[in-house]
């Protein structure tokens, strides 16, 4: 049995921000299913989050009262407050350990315009400000490899629970297939969203729900997960993300008639609306038959901006599309479409990184979560661009420190290693021998499409009802799919596999709550209940798996600087 | 219809590579990676390699594509396709084949902790930012664009023959530091660079440059921390020496001095190294092949020591 203090899954800038904090007094394992340089953080490009001030003055209660604003009042706002306020610290530390930023006239960080900021507070990297900040922390733990081991290509599959307390993961090599029983200390959850469960994603592969599901298959719930954000700019077809830096910068959307639309859905704000409005006004034109040629894309027109200032501000994502669709932004306008980008919801938090079993808060011990897999909730309802950097390194480094708080001290607690080897092995077991006759290629992209037209930016009671009933059928379906490989050597069907299961369960729960929610507000808009209902429906949802089938709990928004007004842009 | 040529390999059921061959109707639009996930979907579910992003940013699915190296999500398959209407998939070279197109990236990374690839910063954090100007940030974007896909590293000349270089990746992380003014260790890396099997092992053929997905461009990087050692005054070591000796016989004579280039690089008093020549020198000269004696500079010789009294200028 492998032993470690602490062992964080994920090794994104949540998990390798929490590795730094813990490793700083306990052995550290950080286990990644791909390698930490591959974490989809890397893929976020415009910017990352503060009141720094560097180019016009800001404040932390602007950046609050815009992060509440555009979380459409559903934030809880004691960990808003905590969070905004360390924003610059974080950011500072991130330059310090030698990330790298493009930087003002005068050497400061520089910064620009996002959705739904009242300020320019966008840190940035170019456009590779995920890609810069994850490299700097990987950095980091190259040089602190004497106390934090790196696991790549590992896959977790199951939490070791005991009572309330948690004691280890069961896990796998993808290189060799053998299953494992880490023991620690502490497990720390950083994996990311769900985002593949959509057809049009700018999520990567390996964003399939494996964290928040093996929370979920423990007894515990799931906060707030019809909350998906909808990314205004997903590269028509492919879905992969073109930056909001590009709007940041001055970029117009227009739709097939050439007519910038947002005038009418958000006049102050226009095309730096928060990303729910943008969507949403993206997926009305086209529904209207107001695309592009009349296909589902609008136009993302950069032209204006001139050559010099894409170049320097935006060379990726001209490049992306160059190498993806044959257009240079520089001359001609870029074709874009609404894309499922980020998990409001997730494994619930409280604002100190620890997991929590319950509406009333109760602490699971030694298990803590940070970033997209969790909610603590700082983004309420829909998250404004450059908030989730910012969310994965302020709560990777708080989960860190509950971690020193919490094990440093403590003993192991006894783990039956061959029991809980035998619950992995058996279900890996029952994947590799089944030789039925569904396709699941068939069924990942039936469940993607369903989500995507049932369950995706536009919402109503019949369509979500036939979304759960698709739903249910393809996870009979798959119980009779067929496995050609039945090598244990990097066998990536059974891992693929194991993934759709995933995410066919996070699918129905999205679908569940999104059902029971029956009002507007944020990433989730029901046609049937266009309005916000603050009377009923001002509270957090918590999804809970128990034996009569899934409950949908409820838990108070924590409200103190500001009560829920209007969300006009 | 297009043929994916792709060599196949899982040792837990034959030890030998073999190709084998796979028709696919290419969708509109597809990239490479579309075309492989296709095979493995809906062909042989037993087809194994490497994807993550799908936008040319975590370097996952890095392969060989009819002999060179690229990354499969950034290439539209029908760009690449060759006369034969074939693709032919092949794992990265200079890393150990684990399965299919799935290589063994351990030497890579072990290269990669090599070069220290961390801030060492010169004076304690101040209580905000480092100050840097955006010149300063510019001299080392390129480099930090590196997604560490193994393009490079797979087709790197020098690697098929010397497993102890470094490796593009490797040197062009090294010079993300060297070139960053936030950076106290400049001297000291330049120093360790200048060892066997850094800077000076690359044989300048550019094929990193030519295979790299991003504009990390290695061996461009790798020029500018030859640079910044030849300027710190790194010249004790055979590669150094010999960009100098390279650099004063044109200034001279307008040609190689080709006497002259092995000795000085070898350095005067490095007698060890001096007899080490001797059996190639000997076999040159048994063939022929020595140069002559006496060097005599070109006849515009006053032409090219204008050009470097302008460049000094």
């Amino acid at each position: 049995m492998i032993q470690h203090d602490v062992v964080i899954i994920g090794a994104g800038l949540a998990g390798m921000r929490c590795a730094l904090e813990a490793c700083k007094e306990l052995d550290v394992a950080v286990l990644t299913k791909v390698y930490p340089s591959r974490s989809h953080s890397g893929a976020a490009q415009g910017g990352i989050a503060a009141s720094l001030g560097n180019s016009e003055p800001d404040s932390w209660e602007e950046h609050m009262y815009d992060t509440i604003k555009g979380g459409d009042f559903l934030n809880d706002q004691d960990a808003v407050e905590e969070y905004v306020k360390a924003a610059p610290r974080v950011i500072y530390e991130l330059e310090h350990m030698g990330c790298i930023f493009s930087r003002t006239p005068d050497g400061k960080i520089a910064q620009r315009s996002f959705g739904g900021h009242s300020k320019p507070r966008a840190c940035f990297s170019a456009d590779r400000t995920g890609h810069a900040i994850l490299h700097a922390l990987h950095e980091q733990l190259m040089k602190n490899e004497q106390s934090v081991k790196i696991y790549n290509e590992w896959y977790m599959h199951s939490l070791i629970v005991d009572g309330d307390r948690c004691n280890g993961v069961v896990v796998s090599n993808i290189q060799t297939g053998e299953v494992e029983v880490i023991q620690a200390k502490a497990v720390v959850f950083a994996t990311g969203g769900y985002g593949r469960v959509y057809k049009i994603t700018s999520n990567a592969f390996a964003s399939t729900a494996d964290g928040v599901m093996a929370a979920f298959e423990m007894g515990l719930p799931l906060e707030d997960p019809e909350f998906v954000q909808f990314h205004p700019s997903g590269l028509y077809r492919q879905g992969i993300l073109f930056s909001e830096a590009a709007r940041g910068e001055g970029a117009y959307l227009l739709n097939g008639k050439g007519e910038r639309f947002m005038e009418t859905y958000a006049p102050s704000r226009m095309e730096l609306a928060p990303r729910d409005i943008v969507a949403r006004a993206e997926q009305s034109e086209i529904d209207a038959g107001r695309g592009v040629n009349g296909e589902a894309c609008i136009n993302l027109d950069l032209r204006h901006l001139g050559k010099e200032r894409i170049m320097e501000r935006l060379p990726q994502i001209r490049q992306l599309g160059i190498d993806f669709l044959g257009i240079d932004c520089i001359t001609d306008c870029l074709p874009i479409q609404p894309t499922a980008h980020y998990s409001m919801g997730g494994i619930p938090t409280d604002m100190f990184g620890h997991v929590i079993s319950d509406e009333k808060g109760t602490r699971v011990n030694g298990f803590f979560a940070a970033g997209e897999c969790a909610c603590v909730s700082v983004h309420g309802g829909n998250r404004l661009g450059t908030n989730s950097l910012l969310e994965a390194v302020v709560f990777g480094e708080r989960a860190g420190k509950s971690v020193l708080e919490y094990a440093v001290g403590i003993d192991y607690a006894n783990v039956n290693e061959g029991q809980e080897k035998a619950r992995v092995l058996k279900k890996f077991e029952d994947v590799y021998q089944r030789d039925g006759s569904e396709s699941y290629n068939d069924i990942r992209d039936e469940m993607k499409e369903i989500m995507m037209s049932h369950c995706g930016v536009f919402r109503d009671e019949e369509k979500l009802k036939v979304c759960i009933k698709t739903l249910n059928g393809l996870q009979e379906r798959f119980k009779k799919g067929k496995v050609t490989d039945k090598g244990k050597l990097f066998n990536t069907e059974i891992y693929e596999i194991l993934e759709l299961g995933n995410m066919l369960g996070m699918a129905v729960i999205i679908a569940k709550a999104a059902l029971e929610r029956k009002e507007s507000r944020g990433g989730h808009f029901r046609t049937d209940f266009p309005k916000r209902d603050d009377k009923n429906f001002l509270h957090h949802s918590m999804v809970f798996d128990t034996p009569d089938g899934m409950v949908i709990k409820t838990k108070p928004v924590v409200i103190t600087k500001h009560q829920p007004a209007e969300r006009t842009y | 219809m297009a043929t994916f040529r792709i060599k196949r390999f899982n040792p837990e059921k034959q030890p030998e590579p073999y190709y084998e061959e796979f028709q696919l109707d290419i969708p509109f639009g597809s990239t490479l990676l579309d075309c492989m996930n296709l095979i493995k979907w809906t062909l042989d579910g037993s087809f194994s390699y490497r994807m993550s992003c799908r936008s040319a940013i975590c370097g996952s699915c890095a392969v060989k594509a009819n002999g060179h190296a690229l990354l499969a999500c950034q290439r539209q398959a029908e760009h690449i396709i060759d006369n034969d209407e074939t693709i032919t998939l092949e794992p990265l070279g200079n890393m150990k084949p684990v399965k299919d197109l799935v290589v063994d990236f351990t030497p890579f990374w072990d290269k990669i902790n090599k070069v220290k690839p961390y801030l060492e910063p010169k004076e304690a954090a101040p209580e905000k930012e480092r100050q840097q100007s955006q010149e300063e940030f510019l001299l080392i974007d390129d480099s930090s664009t590196c997604i560490m896909c193994g393009a490079c590293y797979s087709d790197c000349n020098v690697l098929e023959v010397d497993d102890n270089f470094l490796g593009p990746a490797a040197l062009a992380k090294a010079q993300r530091f060297v070139g960053d003014s936030r950076d106290s260790q400049t001297l000291e890396r330049v120093k360790e660079l200048s060892e066997p099997g850094g800077i000076w092992d690359c044989t300048h053929c550019g094929e990193c440059v030519e295979r790299c997905p991003k504009p990390a461009k290695p061996f461009d990087r790798i020029k500018e921390v030859m640079t910044v050692a030849l300027e710190q005054g790194v010249h004790n070591n055979n590669g150094a020496r010999h960009a100098l000796s390279f650099f004063n016989s044109v200034k001279r004579s307008g040609n190689l001095n080709e006497n002259r280039i092995p000795v000085e690089s070898m350095g005067f008093f490095n007698i060890p190294g001096l007899l080490s020549l001797l059996p190639v020198g000997i076999r040159m000269f048994l063939k022929g092949k020595v140069p002559p004696i006496i060097h005599h500079s070109i006849d515009e010789v006053d032409d090219v020591k204008r050009i470097f009294k302008e460049l000094d200028q």
